[in-house]
């Protein structure tokens, strides 16, 4: 067995490790945190596929933001673990049902008989100066471009919806106006008054 | 040599786990957001590999598309989570009826 073979089933063991714990464990927080490293593992597997580009994407948009993202949710909100918990056993037999008909029914499309070595030989291996940035930012920037800000569009819409979603005006608070500060006239704030002037005694 | 087949298994695995898992925590919002991340992922191991063994880096740049819809898609998710349990102090799914749907 060589190297390959090794990096390729330890990640896929904690890859799938993880995944299963991320849908079984009690906790919202070490689910998230299992997550992410169901992420990392699968950032390795696509590194022995040679998409270091994507590999490293996938650690800091899903690892640095995404999954920030879900621990901060998640720990803003006061989630009742018992209540949750109580459906979890009356689903389990259906859920394991599930797991197991599906793995079945897709090994037999895309196990061995169809995908192996002799229906697809495996890619020989690219030349050390092969630059996988640079292969796949010329098709992104020539061929998909279009596409590519389309996703741009996306991530401004994103942007634009969750800020739209999450803000909230308390009635209650108080909070400058700079408008109203700079729009001030003199007249508003000053009064003169005429009076006779005292005499000092 | 590792076989196109085991990565697809891989992946086929992982989507079969993220579906038990929308079926186990049905009344978690949160942990079912969680597993369509890893349905996603899950899928982008399909293309990845499929973009290896054939040679056509296409695969990679549908990842790439596939990975900015999904964080949109968290990100919205998240923010609807928010408001939801402003509102209704619970995020249990099986109280949010008021649609009546």
């Amino acid at each position: 067995m060589g190297f390959e073979n090794i990096v390729f089933y330890v990640f896929a063991a904690i890859m799938v490790f993880s995944a299963f714990m991320v849908i079984t464990v009690k906790n919202p927080v070490q689910a998230s945190l299992f997550l992410v490293l169901t992420f990392f593992s699968c950032s390795a597997i696509w590194m022995l596929l040679e998409a270091e580009f994507l590999a490293i994407t996938l650690v800091l948009v899903y690892v640095g933001a995404v999954m920030v993202l879900f621990l901060f949710v998640v720990m803003m909100l006061d989630i009742n673990v018992a209540r949750m918990r109580a459906a979890f056993m009356q689903y389990l037999p259906i859920g394991i049902a599930v797991l197991i008909t599906m793995i079945a029914m897709m090994f037999m499309v895309v196990g061995g008989d169809h995908f192996g070595l002799e229906q697809v030989a495996a890619p020989a291996r690219q030349a050390a100066d092969y630059n996988n940035t640079r292969e796949l930012g010329l098709v992104l920037y020539t061929v998909y471009v279009y596409p590519f800000e389309i996703a741009a569009v996306i991530l401004l819409v994103a942007i634009v919806a969750a800020i739209a979603l999450t803000l909230r005006r308390r009635p209650k608070t108080k909070y400058q106006n700079p408008d109203a500060q700079i729009a001030v006239k003199r007249d508003d704030r000053i009064r003169m008054v005429e009076m006779k002037a005292e005499e000092k005694k | 040599m590792i076989a196109l087949s085991d990565y697809l298994t891989l992946a086929a695995i992982m989507f079969s786990l993220s579906v038990a898992g929308i079926f186990l925590n049905r009344k978690n919002i949160i942990i079912i957001l969680m597993s369509i991340e890893l349905m996603l992922l899950s899928v982008n191991i399909n293309f990845v590999a499929f973009s290896h063994f054939l040679g056509d880096l296409s695969g990679q740049v549908f990842v790439f598309f596939i990975l900015t819809v999904a964080a949109a898609e968290a990100a919205i998710g998240l923010a609807i989570l928010v408001v939801l349990f402003r509102n209704k102090r619970t995020i249990d799914v099986d109280e949010l009826d008021s649609m009546k749907g």
